[in-house]
C-alpha cells in the first residue's frame, strides 16, 4: 500500500478544516475513493470532530441498513487517528449539501460503493488530523515531531509525557493541514482487518434501537395509506363516512392517487382505509399481465440494440466458428420486501417541515419533502433512522413525498406507514431483464466469440443519469461478458421500458444480479456441451483474471468439487467480478422426486481487497446468498388487470431458516484496496443454484424463478 | 372498551376497540416500540411477544383475548435468564444486520429454550421458521441459540468455563 493521495484530488479540495462550532477540531472531506469502475452513486461527504474533552465524534453521511457501514466506517477512523473503537461516538448526518460528494454533489448509501468511498479518503483526513495533533504537541514540548507519537487518543513524547487529544484540539484545528500526512502501513492495522463486534448491535437486540416506524413525535397521529391498486391509477372520489365511524378515527386525506386515513392507532386507521371504497380512475394499465411484459421483452430481444462494447471482430469469428450457440434467458419482476415496511413521519408546522425517516438518499428525501410541502429547503430537516432493510427500494423518495402531501393536510404530526401489501404492491420493481447470448465455438468447444444482448430498463436515465453512456445504462451492462479470456466481444443494451405508472428501480446485486446469472449459466452450458468440468473450463479461461481465479479454486476446494454426491444433488458454480470485489461460489443443490430444489449448502470464496472487518463481510455474503436464494427459488412478482397479484409473504415466499443453506465464507487474504460486499452475495448464488440443479437433474432453467414443475422426475 | 393489560410487570389502562391487535396497542398506545410490524397476519414473527409465557404473534393477538395473561415484550427480555443468555450469544455472534427482525427473533428463541432447553437443529427450525429475516441472518440465529443453551447449561452445571 502506497501512502500519499490515491483520490486524484487536489489537496486543496481533499481536506478542509475548520473550527468546529463550541470549539475543537472539525474536518471536512470529500469520500470520492478511486475505483477501477465509473462510479454510478456519489460519495458523501463526512466530519470527525474531537472536541476538548478528547470526544471523536464521526458524523456519517453513509446509513446503517445492516450492512455494517457504521462499524467499518468507525474502524478505519480509528485505525489512523490512533483511538480506540469504543471512544468513537457516530451521528447519522442530516441532509445537508456540505456532506455531498463536492465532485457528484449527492449523498446516497448504495451499490456496494460505502466503503470503497470512504477508503482512502477517510484514512487521509483521519491521518492528517492525526499528523496536525502531533505537530500541536510537539511545538508545545518544543521537540521534534518524530519524537513524539500518537496512541489511543494521545500524544506521547519520547520522554513519557503526554497530551490528551482534547487538550490539543483547538490548537490542533488552527495547523495548516499537512500536505502529504502519512498513511499507517497495511502490516501495523490493529483494528482495520479486525474482526470487531458491531457498533449497532446492543441496540438493536434489546428493541431500543430506533427505526423509521419507530418515531413518535409529541401529538404523533398514525396514518395508513392505500395507493390506486391498479398501478399508475388516479383516486376520483371516496365517501369519508364509512372510515369517519370506526373508533379512533381522525380523519380522511386525499392525494392525487391514494387515500389515506388518520386515526389515534395504526389499527383503527387500517380498519378505517378497510371500510372505504375509493373510486379510481384505473388509467392505462387497467388491463395489463405480465404476459404482455414478457412479451414486450422478447420482442425487444429482437432489436439491435446500443453497442457498449465492441472488442475484436465478433462477425468474422462467427463466420468462421465450427459451432454457434445461442441461448435466452429471463429474468422477472421482483419485490424488495425489506422486514420494515415504508414509512415516513412528518411535522409540518410553523412555516417548518421535520421528516423522521430510513433513508439511503438522506439529500434527495430532503429535497422530495421540501417540494412537498411548498417549502425551502432551508425550513425542513430529515433526520434519518436506522433502516429495517432497504435492498434499494429505500433509494427512492416517493414515500416521502407521499407522507408529506399527506400530513401537510393534518393539524397533528403524522406517521404514514404502509401496510405489507401496500409495499409490495406498489414497489420500485426490479423490471424484466431478457438477455439473448450467442456464442462463436471453435472445434474444441473453446468460445471465440461472446455477443450478449441486454433488455432492460434504463433505470439510471431517471435515477442517475450521470451513469450512462451514449444512452446505455452503464448498470444494466454491468460484469455482461465474465472475467473470461475472450477475444472478440459485443456487448448491446436494448432499452425496455416499464408501461407508464410501472415504477422500476435498483435490486440487490443491481445489473451484475443480472447479468451474472446469465454470463454464469451460458458458460456453463458452454463448458457441459464440451464435454468439460465447468470448473474447470472456466479456470481455463480466466488468464487475465487471476484474483477471480485464485477465489474459483478455493471455492472447489473447499467445496470438495469433483466428489461423489447423491442422487439427484449436483454442485454448480459462478465466479465473477463486480463493486471491486473477485467471487466464486459453489452451490449444492437436491432436487426431490416433486421437483423441489432444496439448496443445502453454498460456498464463497471472496477477494474484497483488505477485509475491514472480516466478520462483516462474511455477515454480507451470508445474507446477500439467502437474499438471492429466496429470488432463484420463490422471486416472481405478477400483474393482472394492472394489479400485482402477490400480498404478503404468503404469496411472495421468501427463504425461511429451515430452508437456509449453509453457507460458509472464505476470504482471500489480500492488501488491495476494499471492494464491496452489500451486493456480490446476491449476484453470485442464482448462477450458482441454477447451475447445481442441472448437475442434478441434466435440467436447464433458463428462465427465473425455478419452476418445479419442470424438475419433477427430471 | 377499556381495558386493562398486564406488560412487562405494570398494568396498563387502554381504550381501544376489542379487536386491536396487540402489536399496535403495543407500539403506539403503550408506546413500547422494540415490537415490530412485518407483515399483519402472522406470517413473519416480527411482532412475537411473550403472553404468559407463550410465544405470541401480536399482530393476530387481540387485546381483548389477553385477559390478564402476563405479557413480556423485548423491553424486558433481559430480566430473564434465558434473555440474557441469548441476548450474551447475539453479541458474540454478531447476529444482527439491519436489526429489524430481531426483536421477534430473539422472543421466538426464548420461547423456544424455556421450552427446551437444548434444542436440536431440527427443533430450532421447526420454531423459528415462523421468523422472516431478510437480511439472511438464520445460520448466525442457529447458533446463537445453540451458545446461548451452552451458556444456561453452564450456569445451572456450574461447569464454568
Amino acid at each position: 500500500m502506497s501512502a500519499g493521495n490515491p483520490t486524484g484530488l487536489s489537496r486543496r479540495e481533499f481536506l478542509a478544516v475548520s473550527l468546529a462550532a463550541g470549539g475543537g477540531m472539525l474536518i471536512g472531506f470529500p469520500l470520492a475513493g478511486r475505483t477501477q469502475t465509473p462510479t454510478p452513486l456519489p460519495a458523501p461527504s463526512a466530519f470527525i470532530r474531537i472536541d476538548r474533552s478528547g470526544r471523536v465524534t464521526l458524523i456519517l453521511p453513509y446509513v446503517e441498513m445492516g450492512q455494517g457501514s457504521y462499524t467499518a466506517q468507525a474502524q478505519i477512523l480509528a485505525e489512523e487517528l490512533e483511538v480506540a473503537l469504543d471512544a468513537v461516538t457516530l451521528q447519522a448526518a442530516p441532509a445537508a449539501q456540505v456532506y455531498a460528494s463536492p465532485i457528484l454533489g449527492e449523498q446516497i448509501t448504495g451499490g456496494s460503493f460505502s466503503l470503497r468511498g470512504a477508503w482512502a479518503t477517510m484514512r487521509l483526513a483521519a491521518a492528517a488530523a492525526r499528523t496536525m495533533l502531533i505537530d500541536t504537541a510537539a511545538q508545545r514540548w518544543r521537540v521534534r515531531a518524530a519524537s513524539c507519537r500518537a496512541e489511543n487518543g494521545r500524544v506521547i513524547h519520547s520522554g513519557g509525557r503526554s497530551f490528551s487529544y482534547g487538550e490539543l484540539a483547538d490548537d490542533a484545528a488552527r495547523r495548516p493541514v499537512p500536505a502529504a500526512p502519512t498513511l499507517k502501513a497495511v502490516d501495523a492495522f490493529r483494528v482495520v482487518g479486525q474482526p470487531r463486534k458491531r457498533l449497532d448491535s446492543p441496540a438493536k437486540i434489546n428493541g431500543t434501537a430506533l427505526f423509521g416506524i419507530d418515531m413518535r413525535p409529541d401529538g404523533v397521529l398514525h396514518a395508513m395509506v392505500q395507493a390506486c391498486p391498479v398501478l399508475g391509477g388516479r383516486l376520483v372520489s371516496v365517501d369519508p363516512a364509512p372510515a369517519m365511524s370506526v373508533k379512533g378515527v381522525r380523519q380522511v386525506v386525499k392525494i392525487d392517487d391514494a387515500v389515506a386515513v388518520v386515526a389515534d392507532h395504526t389499527w383503527a386507521a387500517l380498519k378505517g382505509l378497510r371500510a372505504l371504497s375509493p373510486q379510481w380512475d384505473e388509467g392505462a394499465n387497467r388491463n395489463l399481465t405480465t404476459a404482455d411484459m414478457v412479451a414486450a421483452a422478447d420482442a425487444a430481444l429482437a432489436r439491435t440494440g446500443l453497442v457498449f462494447t465492441n472488442t475484436g471482430d465478433v462477425a468474422k469469428a462467427e463466420a468462421s466458428a465450427a459451432r454457434r450457440f445461442e441461448a435466452t434467458y429471463r429474468m422477472p419482476m421482483l419485490a424488495h420486501a425489506a422486514m420494515e415496511p415504508l414509512t415516513c413521519t412528518v411535522k409540518v408546522a410553523d412555516g417548518r417541515c421535520d421528516v423522521w425517516v430510513g433513508s439511503q438518499v438522506v439529500g434527495r428525501a430532503h429535497k422530495a419533502a421540501a417540494e412537498a410541502a411548498g417549502l425551502p429547503p432551508d425550513s425542513v430537516s430529515v433526520h434519518n433512522q436506522y433502516l429495517g432493510g432497504a435492498f434499494g427500494r429505500r433509494l427512492e423518495t416517493d414515500y416521502v413525498s407521499q407522507a408529506v402531501l399527506i400530513a401537510k393536510q393534518v393539524k397533528s404530526p403524522l406517521k404514514v406507514t404502509w401496510s405489507r401489501e401496500e409495499d409490495m404492491q406498489h414497489d420500485y420493481f426490479r423490471f424484466h431483464n431478457h438477455s439473448l447470448v450467442s456464442v462463436a465455438v471453435d472445434s474444441t468447444g473453446q468460445p471465440q466469440s461472446w455477443r450478449h444482448r441486454v433488455v432492460a430498463p434504463n433505470i439510471m436515465a431517471r435515477w442517475f443519469p450521470g451513469f450512462q453512456k451514449d444512452g446505455i445504462d452503464l448498470d444494466a451492462v454491468d460484469a455482461a461478458a465474465g472475467p473470461y479470456d475472450i477475444p472478440n466481444v459485443v456487448v448491446e443494451f436494448t432499452r425496455n421500458e416499464a408501461p407508464a405508472g410501472v415504477n422500476t428501480g435498483n435490486w440487490r446485486g443491481v445489473g451484475p444480479t443480472r447479468n451474472v446469472f446469465v454470463v454464469e449459466s451460458a458458460i456453463d452450458e458452454l463448458a457441459h456441451a464440451a464435454g468439460r468440468d465447468p470448473l474447470a473450463y472456466r479456470q481455463a479461461l480466466m488468464s487475465k483474471a487471476p484474483r477471480a481465479r485464485a477465489a474459483l479454486e478455493l471455492a472447489g476446494r473447499e467445496s470438495q468439487w469433483g466428489t461423489a454426491l447423491p442422487a439427484r444433488t449436483g454442485r454448480g458454480v459462478a465466479v465473477f467480478e463486480a463493486f471491486g470485489s473477485h467471487l466464486a461460489m459453489v452451490a449444492q443443490v437436491n432436487v426431490s422426486r416433486t421437483g423441489h430444489a432444496r439448496v443445502e449448502r453454498v460456498v464463497c470464496a471472496v477477494d474484497t481487497g483488505i477485509a475491514v472487518n472480516p466478520d462483516i463481510v462474511r455477515a454480507q455474503i451470508e445474507g446477500g446468498v439467502i437474499y438471492g436464494v429466496s429470488a432463484v427459488l420463490y422471486g416472481r412478482v405478477t400483474m393482472d388487470k394492472g394489479r400485482v397479484q402477490q400480498r404478503n409473504f404468503d404469496t411472495y415466499p421468501v427463504v425461511r431458516m429451515n430452508e437456509a443453506p449453509k453457507i460458509d465464507v472464505y476470504i482471500v487474504p489480500s492488501t488491495a484496496e476494499p471492494g464491496g460486499v452489500g451486493e456480490p452475495g446476491t449476484s453470485g448464488v442464482i448462477a450458482a443454484v441454477v447451475n447445481a440443479v442441472y448437475a442434478a437433474t441434466g435440467k436447464r432453467l433458463r428462465t427465473l424463478p425455478i419452476d418445479p414443475a419442470q424438475l419433477r422426475n427430471a | 372498551m377499556p381495558y386493562s393489560i398486564n406488560v412487562n410487570g405494570a398494568v396498563r389502562e387502554v381504550d381501544v376497540d376489542a379487536d386491536t391487535p396487540m402489536l399496535w396497542v403495543l407500539r403506539d398506545v403503550v408506546g413500547l416500540t422494540g415490537t415490530k410490524y412485518g407483515c399483519g397476519v402472522a406470517m413473519c414473527g416480527a411482532c412475537t411477544i411473550h403472553v404468559d409465557g407463550k410465544a405470541r404473534r401480536a399482530c393476530f393477538t387481540p387485546v381483548s383475548n389477553v385477559g390478564s395473561a402476563q405479557i413480556r415484550t423485548i423491553e424486558t427480555l433481559h430480566e430473564t435468564a434465558v434473555g440474557q443468555a441469548l441476548q450474551r450469544a447475539w453479541r458474540e455472534l454478531d447476529v444482527v444486520q439491519c436489526g429489524y427482525c430481531q426483536s421477534g427473533q430473539l422472543m421466538s428463541a426464548a420461547a423456544l429454550l424455556e421450552a427446551n432447553p437444548r434444542p436440536s437443529d431440527d427443533d430450532i427450525d421447526m420454531v423459528m421458521a415462523g421468523n422472516i429475516c431478510r437480511c439472511g441472518t438464520y445460520g448466525r440465529i442457529r447458533a446463537g441459540i445453540h451458545l446461548a443453551a451452552r451458556y444456561l447449561n453452564e450456569s445451572t452445571t456450574g461447569s464454568g468455563q
